[in-house]
């Protein structure tokens, strides 16, 4: 009996590596302080009624910034490993089979699980209050949507200790990927993970296309939005057309590793290119979908820090949507060397040169906004100034790489991971991090030390040149990406020293940022002011933390910028717009349903890891009980009476 | 929600109408985003198809030496089949029409038949996919195989779950009667399988006209 459970943990557990043993341990240490905790301060309760069930979007809203913070932490974590490896020459510091798993999680979670629901936290956090709505169109359905993502991500995560890591890089090409290839359960993992929260990331999509072309205030027109919102749109219709592709080709792997099918095997007269071009026809648009909300956010900066209006409305919103229309048609540049011939290369290194174009208007938007501005040197316009020089050298090695002939040289080399380094950290990271500490006043009702801030920013940005430049230069000595190791005589040591020096001041810049916060919040300072930066849209109208309903009188919207042409009004004495009088307000009820819901995914998806029916099927039904149970209930809302709404108006605009 | 009944409520020109009034409005606005939502599921859910045909176009002839599908399908039964199929699209049209008349009993016989039909659908295509085991076809056959049985089962998939969701719709309009929610409801499943209809007359004619004929 005791053998027998021996052998089950021996396979059940990842062992045999200390560095994962080190992390078994503390995460068992950790899971145990978190229950003992909760316990011990009794906030079990307030846990599920608070957070758990909530379908309030600015919650929703804070707990994917959370989540994708941990997630940052864990992919930073693996990206530092890889650096200490690839410091010296024919180091033994991570064995061949670890690393591989270590680039593959690196780049899933850095991608999915981080950049994802940090850019869904932005939208939660961020639309409804600068369209003037309550609350998304769906809000149980933007709860489930978090919940889904949180438990494909842990299920993902799990595998680190459990069962073992995919490694078959971070999208898993067949017949790599397929059973003859990775006979481990890493890969299922990897499959049910990413199916789990890919269909959350859909949902979301569909949600806030609904909430931005329903639900806007009224008087708002769609060209009076503020570009934030435009970008999040053109982002989430561009999750509607991608996100189906990745379902359906992930389910298509795992039917081909689960039941024997032949989609992209070699044997059976399957085809693996087949998922080469399903998966970019899905990933191409997906690094868009993240970069264009960032685009949208150094709009909303750029444009309050230099105290002007947008440079180039129209421009903007038609570049955004362009590139949402031509990331479609990109795809094949991932994979010049396939040899599709040279009509069809040609014909993708157009479209992805095409793609500059757009881009390059958006920048001189930016530039033009703040020429002859007043600019004032912020957090937020820091991150967005430094962003322009990085997305433009990024871009330009895009250009490099489209040219097909020439991409035959650079492809899968450093100079490509060198590339998409830079356009998704000086594109996607900074703007991400400029929302979050643009918005994070709105959110949180506080401020966040400048100073750290500022060393965090410069230890950041010195630290993210440091590290990639010198990998230009690697790619083009010939060192390719996803090896663990080379020799003495290659001459990569000295620049690989320089790039791992980089990485750990990056990581460096990301301990400040925690510092940043618990040094914010231990001098907690509350903010008197809704409007922390004399901002221009809406959500700077009502106080920080914004209340349950958001806005007490929906917003009448006469103009682009509403708020700022309200404040000018205000300010030349003019007659302000009329009080209407108050409503009781509706709101919906909360709900456990996501929540039991996407565990009950958890578990139907880890029951097809490990292959036990037993646990797979009744996972699989607790997901329709659980919507069944969702379609009989009628009782889902109810209303904020007037008197409410006055009492909290009172005691919010009381306490300024 | 909320703004969306202010805004019904300025567009009547004020606001003392009062919230009883109010209610009416607002669940009216609700179903007709819920109903909009659908119509964006929908065109998530032609990608999802779309991405099966191509996949079922680019693997038609990698039947590795093995059986083709022109000498295992018997083309007769899907013609039955498809039939059946479209008779249960017209079947739910007019439980709609029904609806809309305020007619509950004849709704819920109509979405009855709909259902059934819809249940020898699944019925009949779980026989083909018996028979063509019997004949020495799984989805681990070829990447021809692996192909078909992945297209047609998904939208036999789609039908399945639908039919559930139909039956649970049909226990709420028993309880509740015709509501503005229930409406919704059924106008959303009714949409649900015209789609699945149309989706069918792709399937019919690349997977069986073209590659069967």
């Amino acid at each position: 009996m005791l053998d027998k459970i021996k052998d089950f943990a021996s396979e059940f557990f990842v062992t045999g590596d200390p560095l994962i043993l080190g992390a078994q341990v503390s995460i068992g240490l950790s899971v145990v302080a978190i229950i003992f905790t909760l316990t011990f301060f009794k906030k079990w309760r307030w846990l599920w009624t608070e957070w758990l069930t909530t379908v309030d979007h600015k919650k929703i809203g804070i707990m994917y910034v959370i989540a994708s913070l941990l997630m940052l932490f864990r992919g930073g974590v693996d990206a530092l490993l890889m650096r200490v490896q690839l410091a010296a020459p024919q180091l033994d510091f991570l064995q061949a089979e670890h690393y591989n798993q270590i680039f593959t999680t690196h780049g899933v979670i850095m991608i999915l699980f981080m950049a994802m629901p940090l850019m869904f936290g932005l939208f939660n956090l961020v639309v409804p209050l600068q369209i003037g709505a309550r609350d998304v169109a769906f809000p149980f359905l933007n709860s489930l949507s978090f919940w889904m993502f949180f438990f494909g991500a842990m299920l993902f995560n799990v595998s680190f200790i459990i069962g073992g890591s995919p490694d078959a890089g971070w999208l898993a090409y067949p017949p790599l990927s397929e059973l003859s290839g990775s006979p481990g359960l890493g890969q299922d993992f990897y499959i049910w993970g990413i199916q789990i929260s890919g269909i959350g990331s859909l949902a979301t999509g569909i949600n806030f296309v609904v909430t931005i072309l329903k639900m806007r205030a009224p008087g708002m027109k769609l060209m009076k939005m503020p570009m934030f919102v435009w970008s999040v749109l053109s982002s989430c219709i561009t999750i509607m057309f991608a996100f189906p592709i990745l379902t359906v080709t992930l389910f298509l792997l795992f039917i081909d590793r689960y039941l024997g099918a032949h989609f992209f095997t070699l044997d059976g007269a399957g085809n693996p290119m087949m998922y080469i071009n399903l998966i970019w026809m899905w990933g191409h648009p997906e690094v868009y979908i993240i970069v264009l909300p960032a685009f949208g956010i150094f709009s909303e900066v750029v444009s309050t820090f230099s105290k002007k209006k947008l440079f180039g409305y129209k421009s903007m919103v038609f570049a955004l949507m362009s590139i949402s229309f031509l990331s479609f048609f990109t795809w094949a540049h991932h994979f010049f060397t396939m040899g599709s011939g040279a009509n069809v290369n040609a014909f993708f290194a157009l479209t992805t040169m095409l793609i500059a174009i757009p881009t390059g208007v958006k920048v001189f938007n930016w530039l033009f906004t703040m020429f002859r501005g007043r600019i004032t040197f912020t957090t937020p316009m820091m991150w967005a100034v430094a962003f322009i020089p990085c997305f433009v050298i990024g871009g330009m090695t895009g250009v490099l790489l489209s040219v097909a002939p020439a991409d035959f040289q650079f492809h899968n080399s450093y100079f490509l991971i060198a590339h998409f380094h830079q356009v998704i950290i000086g594109g996607v990271v900074f703007g991400f991090f400029a929302g979050l500490y643009y918005w994070w006043p709105k959110v949180f009702g506080f401020r966040l030390h400048e100073g750290l801030g500022k060393w965090a920013f410069w230890f950041w940005n010195i630290g993210f040149y440091v590290c990639f430049m010198p990998q230009y230069a690697l790619g083009l000595m010939g060192m390719t990406r996803r090896v663990n190791t080379y020799d003495f005589d290659m001459g990569w040591q000295p620049l690989n020293v320089v790039s791992t020096v980089g990485g750990f001041l990056m990581g460096i810049a990301f301990l400040f940022q925690v510092w940043q916060i618990a040094h914010s919040i231990r001098f907690y300072k509350k903010e008197q002011n809704g409007d922390a930066w004399d901002g221009r849209t809406l959500e700077w109208s009502i106080p920080s933390p914004a209340p349950l309903y958001n806005f007490a009188r929906l917003p009448q919207v006469t103009d682009q910028d509403d708020w700022w042409e309200e404040k000018q009004r205000i300010a030349r004495g003019e007659p302000v717009k009329p009080l209407t009088p108050l409503e009781p307000i509706h709101m919906p009820k909360n709900s456990g349903i996501p929540f039991i819901m996407s565990l009950c995914w958890f578990t139907a998806g880890f029951g097809f890891v490990w292959d036990w029916l037993w646990m797979a099927i009744p996972g699989l039904i607790g997901v329709a009980i659980c919507m069944l149970v969702r379609s009989f209930s009628y009782d889902t809302d109810y209303y904020i009476s007037v008197q409410e709404i006055e009492r909290t108006e009172a005691a919010l605009r009381g306490s300024k | 929600m909320a703004h969306a009944v202010s805004r019904t409520a300025n567009a009547h020109g004020g606001h003392g109408a009062g919230h009883g009034g109010g209610h009416h409005d607002e669940h009216h606005d609700q179903e007709s985003l819920k109903t909009f939502g659908f119509w964006l599921f929908l065109i998530t859910d032609v990608i999802l198809f779309g991405t099966l045909f191509a996949t079922y176009v680019v693997l038609r002839f990698s039947t590795d030496g093995g059986p083709t599908g022109a000498e295992l399908i018997e083309i007769n039964g899907i013609i039955v089949s498809t039939f059946i199929l479209l008779t249960s699209s017209f079947t739910s049209g007019i439980a709609v029409l029904e609806m809309n008349k305020g007619n509950k009993r004849g709704l819920i016989g109509w979405l009855a038949i709909t259902a059934l039909l819809g249940a020898s659908f699944v019925f009949l295509e779980v026989n083909e996919f018996m028979h063509l085991v019997h004949e020495g076809a799984t989805i681990g056959t070829s990447a021809y195989w692996s192909a078909f049985f992945t297209l047609v089962g998904i939208h036999g998939l789609h039908v399945s779950l639908g039919l559930v969701w139909m039956i649970s719709i049909m226990l709420q309009l028993g309880r509740r009667g015709i509501t503005p929610v229930t409406k919704r409801k059924v106008s959303i499943i009714s949409l649900y399988w015209h789609f699945l209809d149309v989706v069918w007359i792709f399937v019919f004619t690349i997977v069986y006209l073209m590659g069967v004929m």
